[in-house]
């Protein structure tokens, strides 16, 4: 409420913007219409009221006039509600004096009538004019900021930040799903376009992360609970029961080696499902931590009870524990970062290029690990049959680019169908043709190797695949798969007989980023990856402040960027803790204690859990950090109880006044 | 169970195999259907092509008469016919979307002093007997499993294209369930939906028997022993051409296409000229 006694003067300021404004409004006019409004002592119109002489401008005249409130009648407050709070605040005003109109956006940028644009530019100003004069001085409050931060995910984007949060000194809590950290990377052979084995570039930064001594690294564990705000988060996590303790584990693998199974039995993940493993394995030998993991679905012990668990003898660090429980461990961070990746689209959802069908059509991903030396076949492209196949076809797009599955690019399958033709080739020596709708290469280096891959005989067909069939028209192709395409370069439908199909599977948000976003309080975009901030210029910020998304998560991407952004999102979470407290914004909801009835509407409705209850006085209670000032509790309280700074009812109220009444 | 039924031209007269199949099956399972009464032309691909709005006009005449003969709440009106059954489905569809189409159709309706209020849902058999009746009851009432058969499915285009109301657009699967149902072998082939030519084989016979040609020699290929149908049109292409392709392309082409209902009817036992076996060109032996 304003001080009834204080005199109010105003100072209204009508910036320009070069044509943006002048152009379409009558900004003298609106000018010489504020000054003649109640309460305004001074009223100008200036060319760039951003630019440094506009702030001046202003406070200069703040002192002079001895003004008490500013209204700035120019762009979005999105745009420069800071810079004239900043020169506001210069002058020896609260900052919450200020008041911003947006004649730019909401007047001269959409409306095509002069006179009309004035006018509303002029009603615009009455409001603010009416409103600003029942505007309070208001503190921002600081709270200190936890130094911990907890990154979940531990494929690369995760590695990355861990280790850049790690080396600045910060003690970091790397929580990962799996039994191992590498994500998808560690499935990798090579890397396009420099063709990097995968695992040589990899494995060295999981061992860091295994040795660094700031990094707390807890891998086949969940995050089960957050509480809390910026700078003060309050995590639970759960570790699952690998029941193999880890610290006495070395990797020797004489439990996998010992175990009832004598062969493995059950697809291995981490293959694809290309191979056998045991109940009790190690995903693959550079495995991080190198510790067992026994998968209480398939093993004995377990399902029956009757085992004689060679396994435990024959582990002479006695390592084994089959009554292991899922243990909780709490922390405390103020920053978290979420690396939780992507999934590879499921080629099964589109029957007509025949995954799960024809057993010659496989995923990129299979192929990825029989390319790789210590994959299931020693490095060796191989049909079902075990024969190295004389023709492949690639598949571009599935599940991208398609109204009927996924609408977006996934960015990287051009790249690496393009690495997986090159690979194919080199082991095989099979004719190999890649179908795209257009090739996308965008990246340093990538084109380069798409010539490269042109000049290699790699064949090109421009054209989305209709259908993979064993539709065969003469006895040479038994047993050959048949890729139907147009090829629009030569306006034809053409027909390929292949020996192995491998379907360029896309990205898409894994089935858990809901469950994820929701426990985090952030959002996801229309297609299900979480939302940045801003799309542009906040990539790896979210809307809930401390909490940033780097990698797959948020949209496909290939290493390189999903390691340059892990690296932004570190530096936007050390932002926050070296400046030691964060600032919130004082445009929060209050309770006014003698109102509240203690009814609890508000409890359940506010969007952010910023609202307890006191058992003790028997009334709501607003957490300030965690509140956004969305205004719902306000609208939703039945006895009026709850306020919000800065949108107070005669703040409000005054300004609608402004608007309807000249 | 009680159903409308809508028969279409082709039920009555080259298809009445069909008809009679169907009829007797439903029968046998306890789906009672009632035809419509006084329906008319479905519209059919023909009339649609030309002037899709005065096709719709005539087709929705038999929505109008559904709701008419149906009784209150939603109605179930089942087509056997593909091509009746894309006609009404589609025509349903766009009169629940294109406000335009609605207006001038209802007007027209209103001219003969008819109403369509929207209530109809157009089925299909393989819908009615896969989501309504089901496939494990269908299973208890099986008498004579077709064992050793093999049977290749074609659904032709219209039946799940291009509204998919129920299976699959490119991969439909019910007519290989049903079949596997009956104790027979569903044998999978790349050529489940695609085109029989049409009205093509008669008037450009060339491209339509090609069409079937292909058909033909990939179910050959794949050791099937019989073709099952769900559509007249489909039906009445692969089978009554079978020689002129045989001699045509000089090889032998010959195998026995019969609606879905046929096959269904032998293995509950049913009399073979309950279903209109008899009037098949090619006669399946095997059953």
């Amino acid at each position: 409420m304003s001080n009834n006694k204080e005199e109010i003067r105003i100072g209204v300021y009508i910036c320009h913007c070069g044509h943006n404004i002048a152009g379409a409004v009558d900004v003298v006019g609106v000018a010489e219409y504020a000054a003649k409004l109640p309460n305004v002592v001074i009223s100008k119109d200036y060319k760039y009221m951003c630019s440094d002489p506009g702030q001046e401008l202003i406070a200069a005249d703040i002192k002079e006039y001895n003004l008490n409130r500013i209204v700035v009648t120019s762009c979005s407050p999105l745009l420069h509600e800071k810079t004239f709070r900043e020169a506001t605040t210069k002058a020896g005003l609260n900052q919450y004096f200020m008041q911003m109109v947006n004649i730019r956006e909401n007047v001269s940028w959409v409306n095509e009538n002069f006179d009309d644009a004035t006018e509303k530019s002029k009603d615009l100003v009455r409001a603010a004019v009416q409103r600003v004069a029942f505007q309070r001085a208001l503190e921002k409050q600081k709270v200190p900021v936890n130094p911990n931060v907890l990154i979940v995910g531990g494929g690369i984007a995760g590695i990355s930040a861990a280790l850049t949060m790690a080396n600045a000194g910060k003690k970091v809590y790397l929580v990962e799903k799996e039994s191992t950290i590498g994500g998808h990377m560690a499935i990798f052979d090579k890397t396009f376009p420099t063709l990097d084995c995968a695992a040589c570039i990899l494995t060295p930064k999981m061992s860091s992360v295994k040795n660094h001594p700031n990094i707390t690294l807890w891998t086949y564990s969940e995050v089960s609970n957050v509480e809390g705000f910026v700078g003060n988060y309050k995590v639970q996590v759960t570790r699952k029961p690998r029941y193999v303790i880890e610290d006495l584990c070395v990797g020797c693998m004489l439990c996998v080696e010992k175990c009832i199974f004598k062969e493995g039995k059950f697809p291995d993940e981490f293959n694809q499902g290309l191979s056998k493993r045991k109940p009790v394995y190690v995903p693959f030998p550079q495995a991080t931590p190198l510790v067992a993991v026994i998968d209480d679905k398939t093993c004995i012990h377990f399902k029956t009870g009757k085992c004689t668990q060679t396994c435990k003898t024959a582990c002479d660090r006695n390592a084994i524990d089959f009554d292991q429980k899922p243990e909780i461990k709490e922390i405390e961070v103020g920053t978290v970062l979420l690396t939780t990746g992507f999934q590879a689209f499921d080629a099964k959802k589109v029957p007509y290029y025949g995954y799960g069908k024809y057993p010659n059509v496989f995923t990129s991903l299979e192929v990825e690990r029989m390319v790789n030396a210590s994959g299931p076949t020693e490095g060796h492209v191989l049909t079902r049959e075990g024969k190295a196949p004389k023709s492949v076809g690639i598949i571009h797009c599935v599940g991208s680019r398609d109204e009927k599955t996924h609408k977006w690019c996934s960015r990287v399958c051009c790249m690496y169908s393009l690495k997986l033709a090159h690979l194919i080739k080199e082991h095989t020596g099979a004719d190999v043709y890649n179908f795209y709708i257009d090739m996308r290469t965008p990246g340093k280096g990538y084109e380069e190797f798409y010539d490269k891959l042109l000049h290699e005989d790699v064949h090109f067909i421009r054209g989305r695949v209709s259908e993979v069939t064993d539709w065969i028209t003469s006895p040479e192709e038994e047993g050959k798969l048949i890729i139907r395409a147009e090829d629009t370069m030569i306006g034809m439908v053409r027909r390929i007989p292949v020996d192995m199909v491998v379907l360029a599977v896309g990205m898409e948000p894994r089935d858990d980023a809901q469950e994820i976003r929701k426990m985090f309080n952030i959002s996801c975009s229309t297609e299900g990856f979480f939302l940045e901030r801003h799309p542009k210029l906040a990539p790896v910020n979210t809307f809930t402040d401390g909490v940033f998304i780097a990698g797959a998560c948020q949209g496909p991407r290939d290493i390189p960027d999903s390691v340059a952004q892990a690296g932004a999102a570190a530096a936007e979470a050390l932002v926050l803790i070296d400046s030691g407290h964060v600032e919130l914004e004082p445009n929060t909801a209050y309770i006014v204690d003698e109102i509240c009835s203690g009814c609890k509407s508000c409890l359940n409705i506010c969007p952010y859990k910023a609202i307890t209850f006191d058992l003790e006085k028997n009334k709501s209670s607003i957490n300030v950090a965690l509140c956004k000032g969305c205004g719902t509790c306000v609208a939703a309280c039945p006895s009026s109880a709850i306020k919000q700074n800065l949108f107070e009812d005669v703040e409000i109220f005054s300004e609608i006044k402004g608007i309807f009444v000249e | 169970m009680k159903y409308l039924y809508y028969p279409g031209c082709s039920l009555k007269s080259s298809g009445k195999s069909y008809e009679e199949s169907m009829l007797a099956v439903f029968k046998h399972l306890g789906i009672e259907l009632q035809e419509l009464n006084d329906w008319n032309c479905c519209g059919a691909t023909n009339y649609m092509a030309i002037n899709e709005q005065s096709a719709m006009s005539v087709t929705s005449r038999n929505l109008a008469l559904a709701e008419e003969q149906g009784g209150s709440g939603e109605i179930n009106l089942v087509a056997p016919c593909n091509a009746c059954y894309m006609g009404l489905l589609k025509t349903k569809t766009y009169l629940e979307n294109e406000q335009g189409l609605r207006d001038s159709v209802l007007q027209k309706l209103d001219s003969i002093g008819m109403k369509y209020e929207g209530r109809v849902k157009v089925r299909h058999p393989l819908d009615i007997l896969v989501n309504d009746f089901g496939l494990d009851k269908l299973k208890m009432a099986v008498k004579k499993p077709l064992k050793d058969l093999n049977v290749v499915s074609y659904y032709g285009c219209q039946v799940v294209r291009p509204i998919t109301a129920f299976d699959d657009a490119s991969d439909p699967v019910y007519m290989d369930q049903i079949a596997m149902t009956l104790g027979a072998t569903a044998v999978d082939w790349g050529m489940k939906v695609r085109c029989c030519g049409g009205s093509m084989t008669s008037t450009v016979s060339d491209v339509g028997l090609r069409l079937n040609y292909l058909l033909l020699k990939e179910a050959k290929r794949k050791k099937a022993d019989i073709i099952i149908t769900a559509c007249p049109l489909c039906q009445f292409n692969l089978e009554c051409f079978q020689d002129k392709i045989s001699r045509k392309y000089g090889e032998s082409v010959n195998i026995p296409v019969v609606f879905f209902p046929q096959l269904i009817g032998m293995a509950l036992g049913l009399d073979k000229k309950e279903l209109g076996l008899q009037r098949m060109f090619v006669q399946p032996q095997y059953l």
